[in-house]
C-alpha cells in the first residue's frame, strides 16, 4: 500500500485513533516509507539574528526559477508596498520565502544626564506591553520634573536595562526600537492539511518527511488553498495551479541544503534532522530567556499543536500575530474522521429508515 | 585612505572582520555593516553571541541598529564632535591605556613652539592663508624634527625646504609639558563636553556617555574594543579627518594590533582596495609610490629624496620604484637612463574625477572612458556628470548592462528639460560589453586586503570580455602601430613589457602571467618572497612593492582555499593579504615593549626568548629576529632605524601618530566643522565649515547657503542590501528589483506632518541643484534631533540606486548633491546636504528648471540656468587642490563613486 497521498489510514478505518491531529513522532514511516527512510529534516529560522538582508527569498527565486512578483502576488509586476521594507507582501505561488519587516518603537526613560554610576540593571521594567507601529510618542517623553516626579511615559523602562534584552531591538536614544525581521516559509506541517485534502496526488509527503507538490500532476483544483492553516499554498494566477516550497527537494535528494538556508549569512535559517534542530531551538530559547528576552518563544515547535507540530519552525521575539503568524493553527482536517463518522452513522440511519420502509410494506 | 595612513603608516583596513569576533565591544560608526556588508556582518552576530556590546552610531536606525544592542541617532555629519567628545571624555579622566600610550604613540613628541591651536584662532590652525584657502604646515612640525609622512596611500610628503635632515623630535615621557602631543590635544578636545557633544549631535548627553563608558571599560590590557567604518565617514569635506579622529581613539585606548581592536575601514564594493593597491588614481603608482609630479619630482633621485633619507619602510623607497620601473619597462630600464624614469607620465595639479569633469564641460577634455563607473547616477551632481558627458568628442563604456552613463544622450533628465538636445550632442559612444566574475579569472583583494583568486566557470557571451583582455589587446594594437613611430611621446609604450601569454579561442591573456609580474622575480627569474628583497640595482622587478609574496615559490598563494576549521583561527592559509601575508597589522603592539603579551587573554604576537624569534597566531608586522631590546644606532635609516620596541614601522619615528605634522591639508589634529551644506551653525567655533574643503563655482553645481530657510532640511544618501550602488547589477535583476522596486525617501511622522507628506505618496526634494520626486515612506527610525539653542533638525534619508534604466526605475537621489570636496583627497561630500521637500510630484520639461531657479532665487543663489548643451564656465575658481597636487594627500576611489560594476 503506498502512502504517499491523501489516502491517510484514516481513511481506511483500520485506526482506532484519529491519525489526522496530534503527535505523530514518525511521519514518514506513517506515510508508508520503509522504516530505514532518512530522519525528518526541517528549518529552524531564529528570527532573533536575522538581518532582514533577503538573501533567502533570492536564492530560492533563482534556484526555483520562480517569476517576479510584487506584493500583492501579480506576476512579473513591480510596485513599492509602502510597508517598511517588505515588498513580498506574504507567501505565494511566486514567493516561497518572505521576510517580514515589522517596525515598533516606544519611550523609554533615560537617566538624567550624569557620569556617575549608571542605574542597576532591571529596574523600573515596568509595563512593558509590546506596541505596535504608531504607539511610540511623537514628543520626547517627559523627564523627571523640578520635584523628581516622573510623569507621562508611554512605557518606562531603564535604558541600561534594555541594552543587555531582547536581540532585535535597539536602544536608540529616548526609545527603544524593533524592527522585527523574520522569513517565513511553508512549515511542512506533520498535518498537512493541503496533502490531506488533494485528490490527484499531486502533493505528497516526501521520504525526508516534507510536504511537496507536483506541478505536473496538480490540475488546479484548488482545494489545497484554504485547507492550509497558515495561508502559505497559492494558485498561480495564469494556469490555475498550486506552488509553495519544497524545501529544495531536488537538492535533498543531492545531498544539498536547501538554498535560502545556504545563502542565509547570519544562520538564522537552520537547515537539518528536525529532532536536532529542536535540541538546538530549546538551548537558543533557553540562553534568550537567561539573558532575560522574555517575550521570545518557539513557533511551531510544540508536537501537540493543532498541526501536530511544525516540520519548518521559527523562533520569535513576539506574538505570532505581529510577524502575520496564525497564534494557534489547526489542520483543516482534525475533523474528518469525525465527520466521516457521522456522515456514516447519517447515512447508516437513512439506509435504516428505508429499510424499515421496505420493512413496513412488506408487513 | 589618508586618515589611516597619516595616523599608522598604511591606508588600509588594520584587521580583518573575522577577527571582530574578539572584540569586546564592537562600534559601527559611518558604516551601515548589515545592510551593506551583510556577509561579513556575520562575525559580528558571533562576537554579540559572545557577550561583545555592539554599538551603532548612524542618522538612521537601519538593519543594522536593529541587532545592536545600541542605537545613536546623530546628526549627519557631526562625528568628529562624536569622536572628539570621546577623546576628551578619555584625556579628563585619563582613561587611556598609558603603557601602550607611552611605548607605541607620538604623545611625548613636543609640539613646536610656532603652533597655534584652534582653540585661540576661532576654528582655524596656524599657517592659514586666505588668499590661496590652504595652509603653509612649517609651524605645525614637532621640536627637533620634520615629520614626513609615512602612509599608506598617502604620499611622501615634499620635503620642507628649510630642513634638511629630518630628525628625531624631542619628548616629554611624563606627558606634562605643556607642548607634549597628550596636553595639547588635551586643550583642543576641552570643550568637546557631553553636553556640547549633546547640542552639536543632537542627542543626549546621557546617550553619549553610555556609549564613552562601554568603549572605555572594554579597552585595555584585557579587553579590546573595535572600530568599523565605512563610506559614511569619507564621503564628507572633513572625511579624512573623521577617519583621523578614531584614528586617535584607539591608539589612546591601546586597541591597534591586537585581537578585536582595530580599525575596520569597509571599502565600497568588490576590490576596491585592489584598485587602490594596483590604482586606478591620477596621483598615486602601484604600492602607494605617489605618481611623480612634473616639478618637484624631474629627476630619481628626486623622486627618491626623502625615501633615501627615511626610517622605517618607506626607507626603501628607491628599491620599490627601480623595481617597479624594471617590471614595466624590462631590459629598457637601465642605470643609464635612470630605470626609463623619464618615460612616466608625470603630473601637474589636481587631475582628480570632479577637476576633470569641469574641464569635460568646458570641452578640454576629448575621450573618456568608463569601466565599471556610471557617474551618471552614483557620482555626486549627476546634472554636472552628464553634462561633461554631453561635451566629450568620444566615450568607452564597459559594462555588463547598458547604463545611464552610456545612454545619456537619449535618456538624461536634462533632455526633458531642454538642457541637452540629442542631435546637438557630438559624443560618440562606443559600448563594450564586459564579462563577469564568473567569465574570467582574477583576483578580488578584499576589504582586509585579502587577495583571493577566482576562476572561471564560463566563457563571456558574445562580445563580452574581460577587463584584462581589453587592455591587452587595445595594448598590442596601440604598440602596433606605433612600431614605426620617432615620436618621443610614443617612447613610453615601445618600451613597455607586453608579451603575456594567451589562451583559448578568445586569445585571453593569462592573468596568472600577470600576477607574477606583480609579485616580481629576482635575479634567478625566480619569483620573489618578500619586498625586502627588493634591490634598487635593477636586478629585481616588482608590479606592486606590496602584493611581492603572493606568487611566492612559484605558487599562486592567492589561490588557497584551505578552510578555516583545518587552521588556526587567522587562517593564514586562505588566500593571501599584504603585506607579507600579515592578517592584522602593527600586530608587534599586541605585545608589550618587552616583548610579551599585553595579557593572555589578547595574546596574538610575540617575542620567543628561546629561538630568538616573534612568533604568535599571525605572522609578525615586524622584522622577525629583531629583538625586542634593539636599539638603532644614529642617523640609522630605513627599517634599520626601527627600535624593537616600536610597532608602527613604516613611520618615521616608529609610533602611531595622535598629532599628524604633516601628511594632511586641513590640520594635525581633527575639529569640528559643520558640512557644507547644513541647517546649523557651528556651535564650537566661528568657522563654519572645512576652510580647506574645495568648490568648484558655475552654474551647473551651485550649493545651498547653510542655516538657509529655503533649504531647510538635512538629507543624506545611502544604499540598500538589495540594490548595489548605482544599480547597473541590481536595477537590471527581476529578483533584486522586486525586493526595492520604487525609489523612496524616509522621513519621520513629525517631518511628513510637518510637509503633509503621506505614507506611499509621493514627494518633491529640491536643491540648488535639482529637483527630484519619489515616493515616502513615513517610519519612526528618522528621528528629528533636538540640537542645541532647541532647535529640532529634520533628516530626510534618500538611497540612491535609481536611474532611467533597467526594470526598476525613478529620479537619482545624487542628482540633489552639488560637488564639494575633501581638500586630502578631492572626495565629494555625498553624505549630507540640505534640501527642501514638499508633497506631490516635481513638475516636467522646462518648468523643472523654473522651480529650482526660484528656489535659488529666495535664496539668495546665484543662477542655476546652463545654456542648451551645458557648456557654462567656472566662475573665478577657487579650488585649493589646483596648485597643490604637490603636497595633498590621496586616496582611495571608492569613495569617489560606487561605480556599477
Amino acid at each position: 500500500m503506498s502512502q504517499i497521498s491523501s489516502a491517510s489510514p484514516a481513511f481506511t478505518g483500520n485506526d482506532p485513533e484519529n491519525r489526522l491531529f496530534g503527535p505523530l513522532p514518525d511521519v514518514t514511516g506513517e506515510a508508508g516509507y520503509e522504516p530505514d527512510h532518512p530522519a525528518r529534516v526541517g528549518f529552524f529560522t531564529d528570527t532573533s539574528v536575522c538581518i532582514g538582508c533577503k538573501a533567502c527569498e533570492v536564492a530560492c527565486k533563482e534556484w526555483n526559477t520562480l517569476p517576479m512578483d510584487d506584493a500583492d502576488g501579480n506576476r512579473d509586476a513591480l510596485g513599492l508596498s509602502g510597508m517598511s521594507y517588505d515588498n513580498t507582501g506574504m507567501l505565494g505561488a511566486n514567493s516561497w520565502r518572505h521576510v517580514a519587516f515589522v517596525e515598533q518603537s516606544r519611550s523609554v526613560d533615560l537617566p538624567m544626564p550624569a557620569i556617575g554610576a549608571p542605574a542597576a540593571p532591571g529596574q523600573g521594567v515596568g509595563s512593558a506591553g509590546g506596541c505596535g507601529g504608531s504607539c511610540g510618542s511623537a514628543e520626547t517623553p517627559s523627564h523627571a520634573n523640578a520635584d523628581g516626579v516622573t510623569i507621562d511615559q508611554h512605557s518606562v523602562l531603564n535604558a541600561q536595562a534594555l541594552s543587555s534584552f531582547d536581540p532585535q531591538t535597539a536602544q536608540s536614544a529616548d526609545r527603544e526600537i524593533r524592527w522585527l525581521m523574520s522569513s517565513d516559509v511553508c512549515k511542512h506541517c506533520t498535518h498537512a492539511g493541503c496533502l490531506d485534502v488533494c485528490p490527484t496526488g499531486a502533493l505528497f509527503r516526501t521520504e525526508f518527511g516534507t510536504v511537496v507538490v507536483q506541478d505536473d500532476i496538480c490540475n488546479g483544483c484548488g482545494y489545497c488553498v484554504p485547507a492550509c492553516p497558515y495561508g502559505v499554498i497559492d494558485q498561480r494566477k495564469d494556469d490555475g495551479r498550486v506552488f509553495k516550497c519544497t524545501m529544495c527537494y531536488d537538492r535533498l535528494t543531492d545531498g544539498l541544503q536547501p538554498a535560502c538556508a545556504t545563502a542565509c549569512p547570519t544562520q538564522s535559517i537552520q537547515f537539518g534532522d528536525l529532532d536536532e534542530l529542536q535540541a538546538r531551538a530549546d538551548a537558543r530559547l533557553a540562553t534568550l530567556t537567561e539573558q532575560g528576552v522574555t517575550t521570545a518563544r518557539l513557533y511551531g515547535r510544540d508536537t501537540d499543536d493543532g498541526v501536530g507540530g511544525a516540520g519548518a519552525f521559527f523562533l520569535l521575539l513576539d506574538e505570532p500575530e505581529v510577524y502575520g503568524l496564525p497564534p494557534d493553527p489547526v489542520v483543516t482536517t482534525r475533523d474528518l474522521p469525525s465527520m466521516w463518522r457521522h456522515a456514516a452513522g447519517a447515512a447508516a440511519m437513512l439506509v435504516g429508515v428505508a429499510l424499515s420502509g421496505f420493512l413496513g410494506r412488506r408487513r | 585612505m589618508p586618515g589611516l595612513g597619516a595616523t599608522y603608516g598604511r591606508g588600509g583596513a588594520t584587521g580583518f572582520q573575522q577577527d571582530l569576533v574578539n572584540a569586546d565591544c564592537i562600534v559601527i560608526e559611518g558604516s551601515n555593516m548589515a545592510e551593506c556588508h551583510p556577509v561579513g556582518f556575520q562575525w559580528v552576530m558571533e562576537a554579540k553571541a559572545r557577550g561583545a556590546k555592539v554599538i551603532h552610531i548612524d542618522p538612521r536606525f537601519t538593519r543594522t541598529s536593529a541587532v545592536s544592542d545600541t542605537h545613536v541617532p546623530l546628526r549627519a555629519g557631526t562625528d568628529i564632535a562624536f569622536l572628539g567628545g570621546l577623546i576628551s571624555y578619555v584625556l579628563e579622566n585619563e582613561l587611556d591605556f598609558r603603557d601602550y600610550v607611552l611605548a607605541y604613540t607620538n604623545a611625548s613628541s613636543l609640539v613646536g613652539e610656532d603652533f597655534v591651536d584652534t582653540e585661540d584662532l576661532d576654528g582655524l590652525f596656524s599657517g592659514w592663508d586666505q588668499d590661496s584657502k590652504s595652509y603653509d604646515k612649517t609651524s605645525w612640525q614637532f621640536e627637533g624634527a620634520h615629520e614626513p609622512s609615512a602612509t599608506g596611500t598617502d604620499e611622501i610628503d615634499p620635503p620642507a625646504p628649510q630642513k634638511d635632515s629630518l630628525g628625531q623630535p624631542v619628548t616629554d615621557p611624563t606627558l606634562q609639558h605643556p607642548r607634549s602631543v597628550y596636553q595639547v590635544m588635551k586643550r583642543h578636545f576641552a570643550r568637546y563636553t557631553p553636553e556640547m557633544v549633546g547640542d552639536i549631535c543632537g542627542i543626549e548627553p546621557e546617550v553619549f556617555l553610555d556609549v564613552a563608558r562601554a568603549v572605555t571599560a572594554n579597552s585595555g590590557r584585557d579587553r579590546t574594543t573595535a572600530w568599523v567604518y565605512s563610506v559614511g565617514w569619507t564621503h564628507h569635506t572633513v572625511g579624512v579627518q573623521y577617519i583621523r579622529t578614531a584614528g586617535i581613539l584607539q591608539a589612546l585606548l591601546g586597541n591597534m594590533g591586537r585581537p578585536g581592536g582595530g580599525i575596520l575601514a569597509l571599502r565600497g564594493h568588490a576590490s576596491i582596495q585592489g584598485s587602490t593597491d594596483i590604482p586606478t588614481l591620477y596621483n598615486l603608482l602601484p604600492g602607494y609610490l605617489p605618481m611623480p609630479h612634473a616639478e618637484e619630482h624631474a629627476t630619481l633621485d628626486d623622486f627618491c629624496k626623502v625615501g633615501d633619507e627615511m626610517v622605517g619602510f618607506w626607507g626603501g623607497t628607491r628599491a620599490y620604484m627601480v623595481s617597479l620601473l624594471k617590471a614595466w619597462f624590462g631590459d629598457a630600464a637601465t642605470a643609464e637612463n635612470d630605470w626609463c624614469y623619464d618615460l612616466l607620465p608625470k603630473i601637474n595639479g589636481d587631475h582628480g574625477s570632479y577637476r576633470q569633469v569641469a574641464d569635460m564641460i568646458q570641452g578640454k577634455i576629448p575621450g573618456y572612458f568608463l569601466v565599471g563607473e556610471n557617474p551618471a547616477v552614483g557620482h555626486a551632481n549627476g546634472k554636472m556628470q552628464r553634462l561633461g558627458l554631453a561635451n566629450l568628442d568620444w566615450l568607452v563604456v564597459r559594462d555588463l548592462q547598458m547604463i545611464e552613463s552610456a545612454t545619456f544622450w537619449q535618456t538624461a533628465p536634462e533632455i526633458a528639460t531642454g538642457e541637452l538636445v540629442t542631435d546637438q550632442i557630438g559624443t560618440e559612444v562606443f559600448f563594450m560589453p564586459a564579462a563577469t566574475h564568473t567569465e574570467k579569472e582574477g583576483t578580488f583583494t578584499n576589504t582586509q586586503r585579502v587577495l583571493q583568486w577566482h576562476r572561471q566557470a564560463i566563457e563571456p557571451p558574445d562580445d563580452a570580455r574581460s577587463d584584462l583582455w581589453f587592455y591587452f589587446h587595445l595594448g598590442r594594437i596601440l604598440r602596433d602601430r606605433l612600431r614605426d613611430s620617432t615620436d618621443p611621446r610614443d617612447r613610453g609604450l615601445q618600451a613597455l613589457t607586453w608579451d603575456y601569454p594567451t589562451h583559448g579561442p578568445l586569445v585571453e591573456p593569462s592573468a596568472e602571467a600577470v600576477l607574477r609580474e606583480i609579485n616580481g622575480v629576482g635575479p634567478d627569474g625566480k619569483a620573489l618572497s618578500s619586498y625586502t628583497e627588493l634591490k634598487d640595482d635593477g636586478t629585481t622587478t616588482a608590479g606592486c612593492w606590496i602584493y611581492t609574496g603572493v606568487y611566492a615559490d612559484e605558487v599562486n598563494q592567492s589561490d588557497r582555499r584551505k578552510p578555516g576549521r583545518e587552521q588556526n583561527w587567522v587562517a593564514p592559509e586562505w588566500g593571501w593579504a599584504w603585506p607579507a601575508n600579515r592578517r592584522t597589522l602593527y600586530n608587534r603592539a599586541s605585545a608589550d615593549p618587552e616583548g610579551k603579551p599585553w595579557s593572555e587573554r589578547k595574546a596574538y604576537v610575540w617575542w620567543d626568548e628561546d629561538a630568538q624569534r616573534w612568533t604568535g597566531h599571525d605572522v609578525p608586522d615586524f622584522e622577525a629576529t629583531k629583538p625586542p631590546s634593539y636599539r638603532p644606532e644614529p642617523g640609522a635609516k630605513g627599517a634599520a632605524g626601527i627600535s624593537g620596541a616600536d610597532a608602527f614601522i613604516m613611520q618615521n619615528d616608529g609610533k602611531a601618530w595622535l598629532y599628524a605634522p604633516s601628511g594632511l591639508a586641513d590640520g594635525p589634529l581633527p575639529t569640528h566643522y559643520e558640512p557644507d551644506e547644513s541647517p546649523m551653525p557651528n556651535l564650537l567655533y566661528r568657522q563654519q565649515a572645512n576652510p580647506g574643503r574645495e568648490v568648484i563655482e558655475a552654474a551647473w553645481n551651485r550649493s545651498n547657503p547653510p542655516t538657509s530657510d529655503v533649504y531647510p532640511y538635512a538629507f543624506t544618501t545611502y544604499r540598500l542590501t538589495e540594490h548595489h550602488t548605482a544599480g547597473g547589477m541590481s536595477r537590471t535583476l527581476p529578483y533584486l528589483a522586486e525586493l526595492q522596486p520604487e525609489f523612496f525617501v524616509e522621513v519621520s511622522p513629525q517631518l511628513a506632518h510637518e510637509r503633509g507628506l503621506e505614507n506611499g505618496g509621493w514627494a518633491t526634494l529640491v536643491s540648488a541643484r535639482t529637483a527630484i520626486e519619489a515616493r515616502v515612506l513615513v517610519t519612526e527610525r528618522m528621528r528629528p534631533l533636538k540640537v542645541g539653542g532647541g532647535r529640532v533638525v529634520h533628516q530626510i534619508g534618500v538611497p540612491y540606486h535609481w536611474g532611467e534604466q533597467g526594470i526598476s526605475t525613478g529620479d537619482s537621489g545624487n542628482d540633489l548633491f552639488g560637488v564639494v570636496m575633501d581638500p586630502n583627497v578631492h572626495i565629494q561630500e555625498s553624505k549630507v546636504a540640505t534640501c527642501d521637500i514638499q508633497a506631490g510630484r516635481r513638475p516636467r520639461g522646462p518648468a523643472l528648471v523654473d522651480l529650482v531657479e526660484s528656489y535659488r532665487q529666495r535664496a539668495g543663489v546665484k543662477s542655476g540656468r546652463v545654456p542648451v548643451g551645458g557648456r557654462s564656465p567656472v566662475e573665478e575658481t577657487n579650488m585649493t587642490g589646483e596648485d597643490s597636487g604637490a603636497d595633498t594627500t590621496q586616496s582611495a576611489p571608492d569613495h569617489i563613486a560606487e561605480g556599477t560594476s
